[in-house]
C-alpha cells in the first residue's frame, strides 16, 4: 500500500487531537485537577491574614503555586495513556518523528493547562477580590507564556518517568527546580499587571518568559528522543 | 531474491545478561518464522529489536535495505504484541482511524473498516476498547498491526486470548499475508499452530538460536519430542 508518513507537525497535530479527544470523553485528567485547583484555592483563602498580607500581594503566589501543581497533573496523566497498555509501543513502531510525539503530547497539555487556569484565574479573582478588569487580557498572555514552558519542561518529564514506578512521585521531583525560572517571571509580572501597572512595566519579565520558553521548547522537544531509549 | 528481515549478529545485552546473543538470519517475501522457545529465552527482546523498539548492543538489524529504526524500515513493520498498544477510551475504529493517519494511508477509514472486517471484529467497530472482552481486544490489536498491510509482520504470542473463530481469523489472515508476499516472525509455544504457517522453525534458549531449519519435511511429533529435550 503506497504510504507517506506524516511529517512532524501533522503527526504532532494527530497525537495532540488523540489525546484532546481521550481526555475529553474520559475527563479523569480536567476534573482532577480542576478540583485540585479549587481546594488549593480554598485552603490558601482560609489559611490567609488579610491583616498582616494584602490580597495584591499574596494572590501572584497563589496563582501560580496552584497552576504550577495542577497542571503537573496532567501531564502525568498524558503518559499514562501511553504506558496502560503499551500503546506508546504503537506510536513508537509507526513512522513519525519521536520529536512529534513530545510536540502533540505538549500541544494536548498546554491546552489542558490553560483550560484549568482559565476557571482557576475567575476563582482567584473572585476570593481576593482583585480588579481584573483592563489587567486581564496582559495577564492572560503571561499565563500563555508561562504555560508554554511549564509545558515544554512538564512534558518532558513525564514522559520521563511514566514508565518508572514512582511517576507521580518522581514528576514533581525532577519537574519542579526547572519551573522555577518560569515561575518567578510569570508571578513578578502577574503582580505588576494586577497592581494596575502597565504593560511596559511588566515587560523585563516577558522578554525572560519569551527567552526560556524559547530555550525550553526547543530543548525538551530534541531532548525528548533520548528519554525513549531502553 | 528481495530480503526483507535480515538479522545480523544481533546482540541486546541488559547489564551483564545477554537476552539476545549473536542471531542472524534472513528472510524474503513469503517467508514465516516460526520461534519457539521457553520464557526468558530472548523471543519477546528479538523482536523488539526487529520492531525498532529497543537499540541492538551489537549487529544490526535491517528491513528492506533500510536499518532499523529508520522511518523507511519502520514504515514497513508491524507488530503485534504481548500487550494489546490500543487506547481503552477510544473505539475499536479511532484506534485504528489513528494508526492508519500514522502511517499515512490515503483513506484511514478505508484501510480501518477493511483490517476491521479481516478479523471479524466490524461489527464492535464503535465500541470503546474497555468496553470490548479480552478476546476482542486481542482482534482490535491484530487489525491495529495490519491496517497499513506490512510487509514485515512480528507477532508475539498472537493467538493469546482469542477463541476458536478469532484464532481461525488470524490464521487465514496471516496465511494470506504470507502468500502475499510479506515476511512473518511468529512467537508462539504452540508448534503445531507455528509450523502450520512456517517456512522456517527456530528454537531460542538463553538469546540464540539453539536449531533453525527448514520447516518442510519436519515432523511435528518428532519435533515435539526434540523441543522439550531442548528446552528441558
Amino acid at each position: 500500500m503506497s504510504t507517506k508518513a506524516p511529517g512532524m507537525l501533522a503527526a504532532a497535530w494527530l497525537v495532540a487531537r488523540k489525546d484532546l479527544a481521550i481526555e475529553f470523553r474520559t475527563k479523569s485528567a480536567f476534573l482532577s485537577a480542576m478540583v485540585f485547583a479549587l481546594i488549593s484555592l480554598v485552603i490558601f483563602f482560609f489559611a490567609w491574614d488579610p491583616t498582616a498580607v494584602g490580597p495584591l500581594e499574596l494572590a501572584p503566589g497563589v496563582l501560580w503555586v496552584t497552576f504550577t501543581f495542577s497542571g503537573l497533573l496532567g501531564m502525568h496523566r498524558s503518559f499514562a495513556v501511553e504506558s496502560q497498555e503499551s500503546a506508546m509501543d504503537a506510536l513508537l513502531v509507526s513512522p513519525v518523528p519521536r520529536e512529534s510525539i513530545f510536540l502533540g503530547k505538549a500541544l494536548a497539555n498546554l491546552c489542558f493547562v490553560l483550560g484549568v487556569q482559565a476557571v482557576a484565574l475567575p476563582a482567584v479573582a473572585l476570593f481576593y477580590n482583585l480588579p481584573l478588569g483592563a489587567a486581564f487580557i496582559p495577564l492572560a498572555g503571561v499565563m500563555v507564556l508561562a504555560s508554554i514552558g511549564l509545558v515544554a519542561i512538564g512534558t518532558l518529564f513525564a514522559g520521563m518517568t511514566a514508565n518508572t514506578r514512582m511517576a507521580e512521585l518522581l514528576l514533581p521531583v525532577l519537574a519542579l527546580p526547572f519551573f522555577v525560572p518560569i515561575v518567578i517571571p510569570a508571578a513578578q509580572a502577574t503582580a505588576g499587571l494586577i497592581a494596575g501597572r502597565s504593560l511596559a512595566d511588566a515587560w523585563q519579565w516577558l522578554r525572560l518568559l519569551v527567552a526560556f520558553d524559547l530555550v525550553f521548547a526547543y530543548a525538551c522537544t530534541f531532548a525528548f528522543p533520548f528519554t525513549l531509549d531502553d | 531474491m528481495t530480503t526483507l528481515v535480515e538479522a545480523t549478529s544481533l546482540v541486546r545485552t541488559f547489564g551483564a545478561r545477554r537476552a539476545v546473543d549473536g542471531l542472524s538470519f534472513t528472510l524474503g517475501p513469503g517467508d514465516c518464522l516460526a520461534l519457539f522457545g521457553p520464557n526468558g529465552a530472548g523471543k519477546t527482546t528479538a523482536l523488539r529489536l526487529l520492531a525498532g523498539l529497543l537499540k541492538p548492543s551489537s549487529g544490526s538489524a535491517r528491513v528492506a535495505g533500510a536499518a532499523l529504526p529508520a522511518v523507511e524500515a519502520r514504515t514497513r513493520v508491524g507488530l503485534i504484541s504481548h500487550r494489546i498498544m490500543l487506547y481503552d477510551a477510544l473505539t475499536a475504529r479511532e484506534n485504528l482511524v489513528f494508526t492508519a493517519r500514522l502511517y499515512g494511508l490515503p483513506d484511514p477509514d478505508a484501510a480501518a473498516q477493511h483490517a476491521l472486517e479481516a478479523l471479524r471484529v466490524a461489527d464492535r467497530a464503535e465500541v470503546p476498547v474497555r468496553a470490548l472482552s479480552r478476546g476482542l481486544q486481542q482482534r482490535v490489536a491484530i487489525a491495529r498491526a495490519i491496517v497499513h498491510t506490512p510487509d514485515v509482520l512480528l507477532a508475539d504470542e498472537p493467538y493469546t486470548g482469542l477463541d476458536e473463530q478469532g484464532g481461525a481469523a488470524l490464521t487465514a489472515l496471516l496465511r494470506e499475508r504470507r502468500d502475499a508476499g510479506a515476511a512473518l516472525i511468529v512467537v508462539t509455544h504452540h508448534l503445531q499452530e507455528g509450523l502450520a504457517l512456517a517456512t522456517q522453525a527456530a528454537v531460542m534458549r538463553a538469546g540464540r538460536f539453539v536449531r533453525h531449519e527448514p520447516a518442510a519435511g519436519i515432523d511435528l511429533k518428532q519435533y515435539a519430542a526434540e523441543y522439550r529435550d531442548l528446552v528441558a
